[in-house]
């Protein structure tokens, strides 16, 4: 039998939640009899192979192009997690949600103290993902079946859930594996 | 005054004293009934409605209701369980609640409560209310993000004190907490060594230049659900 796959996609995030992933250690050798890592920044794959078992969703949605991956995560995923505390709640990018948009773009490219550009551009290049009007939690935008909070989720609370899901058993995190911070 | 009353919290017989509310009763017999505005120095007003127990079938803020023979309270039941996961969602929802930066993680009684109920992540859309902070206090500062409006510190000022820092303004959606003064808690006559600086569950009043102090791991709650300290009363009871 082919073994199921996961994959993993880095949002409005700090890339902290795929580096709690590296650190179940020699663990992930267990992992990959497990599973095989589809689309994921992990083993640099661009686009889905096929259908996964399950997507992990590090951070949340704060540009276009965030809500365009997600999408496509549920596409191609039967369980979804968002991963972290900002996918679960929007975390630090969310700090800009009390700030109107505009606000914060002229703080980044025209007000701020160290900001050189004497022409007073606000990149808005076609190419560049539009940024959001806020930083949206990724259940905000589409369904997710678990959420696993922290900033990050530590290695065991990941590789817990891993076996779990893996192995068709119910999630039952013990205390000392819920944290949000 | 040596009068015992007898009354029965989930099937278990408690001792209680005249007077005594439920909460205190609870406490005293080692049973844990989850709370968040209730502080034992202050008088309780029942506000936050965590600590809601079913007597003799409806529904009370054991906080408030005092104690009376042959009473019998429902506390650890699912319908209980489901009201106070729902209540901690709305708090949680309302407010701006990063704990990933918030001097007061690990030792925070809301965070701890979603930890003890095994909130994963709030039911409810996020708001993103857009809140004051109040820095201009050299040793004290105030950050309305994080605020549940318990109104500990309301009374901690009033009541332990002796002064009147703080009150709620507003109604609904807009209420807060406010202080007494034109602008800032700096006008105020607000003092480091106040009880209602240090009386707030949560980070929304906290002390400066201390934050971070206590290590990941050696924090209040980091190992043990809050309440374990109540419900070990008992076990020790039970061992000697």
């Amino acid at each position: 039998m082919e073994k199921p796959k996961v994959a993993t996609a880095s949002l409005a995030g700090c890339f902290g939640c795929h580096m709690s992933v590296l650190d179940i250690d020699e663990r992930i050798l267990k992992l990959v009899e497990l599973i095989r890592f589809d689309k994921s920044p992990i083993n640099d794959i661009k686009e889905f192979t096929g259908r996964c078992l399950v997507g992990l969703i590090e951070g949340g949605c704060c540009n276009d192009e965030n809500v365009h991956v997600l999408r496509n995560f549920r596409e191609h995923c039967d369980i979804l997690i968002s991963l972290g505390d900002c996918a679960v709640n929007g975390g630090v990018p969310a700090m800009r949600n009390g700030i109107p948009l505009r606000e914060c773009l002229e703080e980044a490219y025209l007000n701020g103290p160290t900001v050189y550009n004497p022409k007073k551009i606000i990149p808005n290049d076609k190419e560049i993902p539009l940024c959001l009007d806020k930083v949206y939690p990724c259940h905000h935008v589409v369904k997710i079946d678990y959420f696993l909070p922290g900033c990050p989720p530590s290695a065991d609370t990941i590789w817990e859930t891993l076996v779990a899901l893996l192995n068709n058993k119910p999630l039952d995190l013990p205390y000392e594996l819920i944290k949000y911070d | 005054m040596g009068q015992t009353i007898k009354f029965t919290i989930d099937g278990t017989e408690v001792n209680g004293r005249p007077g005594q509310t439920i909460m205190e009763a609870a406490d005293e017999a080692g049973v844990y009934i989850p709370r968040l505005c209730y502080l034992k120095e202050l008088t309780p007003h029942g506000s936050c409605r965590v600590c809601t127990v079913i007597v003799n079938g409806r529904p009370q803020t054991a906080c408030t209701q005092p104690i009376a023979d042959g009473m019998t309270v429902e506390n650890n039941t699912p319908e209980l369980l489901e009201h106070r996961k729902n209540l901690v969602d709305m708090l949680f929802v309302e407010g701006n609640h990063f704990c990933m930066f918030c001097e007061k993680s690990g030792n925070c009684e809301l965070q701890a409560m979603a930890y003890r109920l095994g909130i994963l992540a709030p039911k409810y859309p996020f708001m993103f209310p857009t809140c004051e902070v109040d820095a201009s206090h050299p040793d004290i500062f105030i950050d309305r993000n994080r605020c549940i409006l318990c109104g500990r510190c309301v009374q901690a000022s009033k009541d332990l004190d002796g002064k009147h820092v703080f009150d709620f303004v507003g109604r609904g959606v807009h209420k807060k907490i406010a202080v007494d003064a034109e602008a800032k808690l700096v006008d105020t006559d607000a003092d480091v060594r106040d009880k209602a600086a240090e009386v707030c569950p949560v980070g929304a009043i906290l002390k400066k230049h201390i934050g971070f102090s206590v290590p990941i791991g050696k924090r209040l709650y980091d190992q043990k659900p809050i309440g374990s300290e109540i419900e070990e009363k008992k076990m020790t009871k039970v061992k000697s």
